[in-house]
């Protein structure tokens, strides 16, 4: 281990290895420096030792190095109880934290003091290891792993002489039946994780939209009015009449119809995009030609890649952008994919206008998200 | 060193101890115990001490998070996020951060060693396998070595989403969106891990219990067994000088190993504590709480998912659809199969190598990478397909960087994955081999001594001398092919493991392995024969 602290072993002293071979290093006799000893192709000593190893060490250095690790503990010492003093003391000034500032300040005063704690008593441990130890390096035997042929021969015996005596290989039949009672034995945890969730029947098949659709329609109205994520305001035609726009935006009414702790769920799968592209580059799939509001179209936000949100548009060329992983989508072309991992095009709402509004007219005609086994 | 007995405390201590468990015969044993000694043998250390501060860490942590869904609206003293509404979990996280003092500290701590913890266990991994240590008796290490990596990705999954954060949130959704891809039980296994659909009420609760009690008991309990086996097997020894299969030499478990572990163990957490004073981790404040309609351009996920990430990112959009039923090729291939590859391969890999070696003898000292250019270019390869997808991960990030396009990037990648490997396949092999006729050279004509002699002649020539006893140990480590033994023998009777077509593909792969291994060993007059060089090397004279 901890070789990166050569710097703290002081290369100078003698090793046991040199000191074994009777101080034999290679000295050159000849003028020119041999270029081998600045190459690696002389071994490296792999053994970091505790420099002192069968030596006698030079009292003075000794009393140095000594010196030194003393003061890395005391350093230490200071450390820890700074960290102490500041907690109490320090730390819950004025009311204690309040805010980013004082979390930072406490951060690295506190990190600061523990970090210095720790590494100066691990120096100073170092140090102790490689300047003052006086153990040897020893030798110790590896022994074969693989137990004697007569214990092996011995357990053999009593293994079979146990099985025979409990009459396990004599009695098909109770063997038969505890493998039977075991068998449904190990199966009831997993019937008893059925509750984890329900069956995903037709979920994924359909989102809020088709739902606030079939509200709006009993109040005898079109389809459901689009609000904008974050401030729920219906949007009017007229409000995104910009070409190159780009909004995200829910059905109306989730949050009242729906209970509470399921908003985020309905949300997560409703969650559109709006788009409005300048009619002269607009290319309205067949079959939806009335989906449109003057180019202004919607396109489920939910990759179907992964299910990222899709959530970069660019104006210029018209391409959506998944941040996640980069599938790229045409806003102008129903949403087709020009480049990247999904496969299929985002889902495609039909819109419409109502007393100024931009509504929904149905729910997506095929399911959002990423695909799965069942979506055919 | 004049006293034979301990200090009465001491002495009194353990013999309490050993007339209830008969401890000191163990004591006795193992005080003593040889730790070979290389620098790389610190890697696995570093992985250890991590999981001990993530597990110190993480307990305090747990003292104040609160693993709910529950909607909240945001009361606390960072000013930013005050009214908004967000998850509890979210909010008990800046609470941590920000109410709690040293909560900060630690929640970067944490971060910062589990991100230690998952790098150092590479680390540790490839170590053993350039060097050859997870041969014979010590596949099972190995085995749990991988297993334990792979728990630690889960692990670190699990415990980034806790904080409900909009980052979190979204590799949530990638979570599930890969689920859902599994042909037949996909959307079971969506509906049952979420208690319905994404993200639901219950997916944080659960993350919960699995990141701070069932995973973290399941690593614990693969360290130990791992620690256990390494100190029963005696850890393995690099081909230096007074290392053998036979013996081990190096410092005693007590005191130095000791004391350098131990310093090694605040080393560790010094480093993790300055990181996380210091250097800003996760700032869930920034992101805000999750919200399944936002997002944030260069998304990232921790660095040992990334390759995952980047496997996603490359895949071309594959689908069938047939029968009332979807497959996602484009989410299923990178889901398993680049992970199945390197991970499957590793874990297979030393059952392959002894099959076609057909070496099942048991090793303790290790091989210098050189000396098995097969192993050494096939672990690079894999480092290189890895390496690959895993920048693949930030391919965004390098289009922006480096001012190319995306797309460009990312054709970039999918062709460099399938080739990258190839060449450095090639290229470390030539490398590997290289080395080897260096040693050779060395070993045969010495090591160039830079002194310049004039011939009688008036020839110039430069004079050679033999390398150092340790390097010569060191060269002569490597253990030379053996003249492969005929598929058939005189009178045209196959060896036994060369029959059928399985026997075939075993002995080409065994020539694969060995054809251009170039011999290193002593041409001359015998001064070293005493080198050990593997127990039944045939050094040829």
């Amino acid at each position: 281990m901890s070789d990166d602290n050569k710097d703290t072993a002081g290369g100078q002293e003698p090793r046991e290895e040199d000191a074994r071979e009777g101080g034999a290093r290679r000295e050159r006799i000849v003028g020119t420096p041999s270029p081998a000893k600045e190459k690696a192709l002389l071994a490296e000593d792999d053994i970091s030792a505790p420099a002192g190893v069968g030596e006698q060490l030079d009292e003075a250095s000794m009393k140095r190095a000594e010196r030194v690790v003393a003061t890395l503990f005391l350093v230490a010492f200071a450390s820890s109880v700074t960290f102490i003093a500041y907690f109490i003391g320090w730390s819950g000034r004025d009311g204690g934290m309040h805010g980013v500032l004082r979390a930072r300040e406490s951060n690295f005063w506190l990190g600061g003091t523990m970090a210095l704690s720790f590494l100066a008593l691990a120096a100073g441990v170092t140090i102790w290891v490689r300047r003052l130890m006086t153990s040897k390096p020893i030798v110790q035997e590896r022994h074969e792993l693989v137990s004697d042929e007569e214990s092996r021969a011995a357990f053999a015996r009593d293994f079979m002489e146990g099985a025979e005596d409990s009459g396990i290989t004599k009695r098909p039949l109770l063997r038969r039946t505890l493998l039977l009672a075991a068998a449904p034995l190990g199966l009831a945890p997993l019937v008893l994780l059925r509750d984890l969730g329900p069956l995903p029947e037709k979920r994924l098949r359909h989102t809020y939209w088709g739902e606030a659709v079939r509200r709006a329609q009993q109040e005898g109205k079109k389809g459901v009015r689009l609000v904008v994520d974050g401030t729920h305001r219906p949007l009017r035609v007229s409000d995104f009449a910009t070409p190159g726009s780009m909004i995200t935006v829910l059905p109306e009414g989730v949050e009242e119809h729906v209970p509470e702790d399921e908003v985020l769920t309905q949300n997560a799968k409703a969650v559109t995009i709006l788009i409005n592209v300048p009619a002269d580059q607009f290319k309205p799939a067949k079959g939806r030609e009335n989906w449109h509001v003057n180019g202004i179209v919607a396109y489920s936000k939910v990759c179907t890649h992964v299910g990222c949100p899709a959530a970069l548009y660019e104006q210029t060329t018209h391409h959506i952008l998944c941040p996640c992983h980069q599938s790229t989508f045409d806003a102008t072309d129903a949403a087709k994919v020009i480049f990247g991992p999904a496969a299929r095009p985002l889902p495609q709402l039909p819109l419409s206008v109502e007393d100024g509004y931009i509504i929904a007219t149905s729910d997506y005609h095929e399911p959002v998200g990423p695909s799965f086994w069942e979506r055919g | 060193m004049s006293d034979t007995t301990a200090p009465k405390a001491i002495e009194g201590t353990l013999g309490f101890i050993d007339e209830r468990l008969g401890s000191t015969t163990f004591f006795r044993r193992n005080v003593k115990k040889v730790f070979p000694d290389h620098w790389s043998f610190m890697l696995g250390e570093i992985a250890l001490y991590s999981f001990v501060i993530l597990l110190l860490t993480g307990t305090f942590l747990t003292l104040w998070f609160q693993p709910s869904m529950k909607e909240v609206v945001y009361d606390g003293s960072y000013t930013k996020l005050q009214g908004v509404k967000m998850s509890e979990a979210y909010a008990s996280t800046l609470h941590i951060s920000f109410d709690v003092r040293g909560g900060l500290l630690m929640r970067q701590i944490h971060h910062w060693a589990a991100i230690l913890f998952m790098a150092s266990i590479l680390a540790h991994m490839l170590r053993v396998f350039f060097t050859g240590a997870y041969r014979k008796p010590r596949e099972l290490n190995w085995l749990i070595g991988i297993n334990m990596f792979m728990i630690g990705m889960l692990e670190g999954l699990f415990g980034y989403s806790l904080p409900d954060d909009l980052l979190s949130g979204t590799g949530l959704r990638i979570t599930q969106g890969v689920l859902e891809s599994i042909p037949l039980v996909g959307t079971y296994g969506y509906m049952f891990l979420f208690g319905g659909e994404f993200p639901g009420q219950d997916i944080i609760p659960r993350l919960y219990v699995l990141h701070i009690l069932l995973i973290p008991g399941l690593i614990l309990g693969l360290v130990t067994a791992h620690m256990m086996i390494m100190w029963h097997q005696k850890h393995t020894a690099m081909p230096v000088k007074n290392q053998s299969e036979k013996q081990v030499y190096g410092y005693p478990f007590y005191p130095v190993f000791m004391a350098k572990t131990g310093a090694y163990f605040l080393f560790t957490f010094g480093v993790t504590a300055l990181l996380g004073a210091f250097a800003q981790i996760n700032p869930i404040w920034l992101f805000g709480p999750y919200d399944p309609g936002a997002i944030s351009s260069g998304s990232q996920p921790d660095w040992y998912m990334g390759v995952l990430e980047g496997a996603l990112r490359i895949m071309p959009g594959w689908e069938i659809s047939a029968w009332g039923h979807t497959v996602s090729f484009n989410v299923l291939i990178p889901a398993t199969l680049p992970l199945g590859i390197v991970f499957g391969g590793a874990m297979a890999w030393p059952f392959i190598e002894a099959w076609i070696t057909g070496d099942k003898r048991q090793h303790h000292v290790n091989t210098r990478p050189r000396n098995a250019p097969v192993r050494t270019a096939t672990g690079i390869a894999a480092v290189t397909f890895y390496g690959l997808l895993w920048l693949a991960g930030a391919n965004d990030v390098l289009a922006e960087r480096f001012h190319v396009s995306l797309f460009a990037t990312t054709w970039f990648f999918r062709v460099t994955v399938i080739l990258g490997p190839i060449v450095a396949f090639i290229i470390t092999k030539r490398i590997c081999l290289g080395l080897q006729r260096r040693d050779a050279d060395v070993i045969g004509h010495g090591v160039e001594s830079g002194v310049i002699m004039m011939s009688p002649e008036g020839g110039f020539s430069e004079r050679h001398e033999a390398p150092r006893e340790e390097e010569k140990i060191v060269l002569l480590s490597k253990e030379n092919a053996r003249p492969e033994a005929p598929a058939r023998d005189a009178r045209g009777v196959p060896a036994p493991g060369a029959k059928g077509p399985i026997g075939h593909l075993r002995s080409r792969l065994s020539r694969a392995w060995t054809f251009d291994d170039i011999p290193v060993e002593e041409h001359g007059h015998g001064e070293h024969e005493a080198i050990e060089s593997g127990s039944d090397s045939q050094v040829k004279h």
